[in-house]
């Protein structure tokens, strides 16, 4: 891990499937502290892009860089790559047979070796500071959707994680939920975590983030300032897409 | 809106209870009346059948089954130490196998190849050949060292058993939704870790019901050691059957298999019963 390197770097990566070319040669950089939005229409390759960063998806071609090390070099430890990010889906996967903190604790006692009663500590920490001191040894079948994906939140950041990957996180809510998962994000913004967000939200995308990326057809076609790409775009696609979701 | 303290039920609920009640009663009083005529007509037929002294004398003479019930019942207490060394064998062998299948890569093909063929053998092979096979055949060879007989349909049973059992326990680990694959792989967590953190106590719920049935199977193919020489229930009954030319003591040997199941039986449903209504969330319908 060399000092002066990017906390990730994207270069070149294409994905197939099957005939399917759904990343195009996409490349990214982001830096500490970096919060970048990735919007785009269903099937432009937001999620595919996700799934490669965090190894879930092998690439076809290209390389990714955590923090200078190639992550896409088949010698990798995949599971060691996987531990030092941060990912939270769409639908929060929580673990049902497992209460809150069983859920959060579960990467640091079993991955990190972190003695279990430490963990317990900070993740206690971590879920009062999220309101849900309460719900510790509540079963996620309990939760309200809201405070499922705050869970979820805790369990992927109680092992500072060098990377934050967070797909489109409140798809999955009720509308008068999405405010307090999104407050969320805000405070580990203000405590300079570097995050890629995919996200539908895009008064929330231009609040929140550094830069804003719009993928169209597996490409990066525009990327850029919130100001510049939400009201200034430079693409016909651009302004199409914001139109759509937007109902301007 | 009347807080929560303050709540009681209104005439019109108190109502709807009481018409419930009754509802419930009425029930009860059909049910019962129902069976017993039902259980009347079965006996009366039973009893005027034309063969029907002779099938008493041969199948139902109380003292005969009273004379051997002594022998069957010390024969039981040998299977139901059979059924408990063969559930302990069957679920580690089992569950062995079972995630044998499931590993992935190319260092593993022939492992999962053999667990494969092994499932595949020994579903098919009924399970009185492979007690044969066992228990008369690998003694014959030599190599081991001269165990009783019920520990060699000991080994039968979990032979076969395990086949069955890991098919059973793939299926539920196969039924855990790859999400909760693709969350415990992004925490860091290794295959392995996966499998026993995540897949297996998820995938071990979904299928209890049917693992409680397969137990229940077991519980009386126990009986089938008695093939092989063993003084069990079924041996004993056999026993007492060829001395007095009187089918009694098979009919006692199978209630009192049936008695050592009843409870496992009862169990089962009530455990699935509560499983569907805890995950359909069914309301009344």
């Amino acid at each position: 891990m060399s000092a002066s390197a990017h906390v990730l770097e994207v270069r070149g990566v294409h994905k197939f499937f099957g005939d399917n070319h759904v990343l195009r040669g996409v490349d990214l950089t982001l830096n500490e502290h970096d919060v970048v939005a990735l919007i785009g229409a269903s099937g432009s390759g937001k999620s595919t892009l996700m799934r490669v960063i965090n190894l879930i998806e092998r690439v076809d071609d290209g390389e990714i860089t955590l923090n200078g090390d190639d992550i896409t070099d088949p010698r990798a430890n995949a599971d060691k790559v996987r531990a030092r990010i941060g990912v939270v889906f769409q639908h929060f996967n929580l673990f049902p047979h497992m209460s809150v903190i069983d859920n959060v604790t579960l990467a640091a006692r079993k991955v990190h070796s972190m003695e279990p009663d430490a963990a317990r500590a900070k993740a206690e920490t971590l879920l009062s500071r999220f309101g849900l001191a309460e719900k510790v040894e509540d079963y996620p079948d309990r939760l309200s959707g809201g405070q499922q994906q705050r869970v979820a939140i805790a369990r992927a950041i109680l092992t500072d994680p060098e990377l934050l990957l967070l797909d489109e996180i409140t798809s999955a809510l009720d509308p008068q939920l999405v405010g307090e998962v999104l407050d969320l994000v805000r405070e580990l913004k203000a405590e300079g975590s570097t995050m890629l967000m995919a996200t539908h939200e895009m008064s929330f995308a231009r609040s929140v983030a550094d830069r804003i990326i719009f993928m169209h057809n597996g490409v990066i076609l525009e990327e850029g300032p919130p100001e510049q790409v939400f009201d200034d775009p430079i693409h016909q696609e651009t302004r199409d897409f914001l139109a759509r979701v937007t109902h301007r | 809106m009347p807080t929560v303290e303050t709540w009681e039920p209104s005439a019109l609920e108190l109502d709807r209870r009481r018409y419930r009640q009754q509802s419930l009663r009425r029930s009860a009083i059909v049910s019962i009346v129902s069976t017993l005529a039902f259980a009347t007509v079965i006996a009366i037929g039973l009893i005027n059948s034309p063969g029907w002294e002779a099938v008493k004398e041969s199948f139902f003479n109380v003292a005969i089954g009273r004379e051997y019930f002594g022998a069957i019942l010390k024969g039981l207490w040998l299977n139901i130490q059979v059924l408990f060394f063969a559930s302990i064998g069957v679920a580690i062998f089992g569950t062995l196998l079972a995630v044998i299948r499931s590993l992935r890569g190319p260092v593993w093909f022939p492992l999962r190849a053999l667990a494969a063929g092994y499932t595949d053998l020994f579903r098919g092979i009924p399970l009185i050949i492979v007690l044969y096979l066992v228990g008369f055949g690998v003694p014959a060879l030599g190599i081991f060292p001269r165990w009783p007989n019920y520990v060699w349909g000991t080994i039968a049973i979990v032979i076969t058993y395990s086949a069955y059992i890991s098919e059973v326990l793939r299926a539920g680990m196969e039924a855990v939704h790859p999400s909760q694959r693709i969350a415990a792989r992004s925490l860091g967590l290794s295959h392995a870790q996966t499998l026993r953190l995540v897949v297996i106590p998820q995938g071990l719920r979904k299928v209890v019901p049917a693992l409680m049935n397969d137990f229940v199977s077991m519980q009386k193919d126990v009986g089938l050691i008695s093939v092989l020489g063993a003084v069990d229930a079924v041996r004993a009954a056999q026993i007492g059957a060829s001395t007095t030319y009187n089918f009694t003591p098979y009919v006692v040997a199978a209630l009192l298999f049936v008695a050592i199941s009843f409870p496992m039986i009862r169990l089962t449903d009530k455990v699935s019963k509560r499983m569907a209504n805890r995950e359909q969330n069914s309301g009344t319908v």
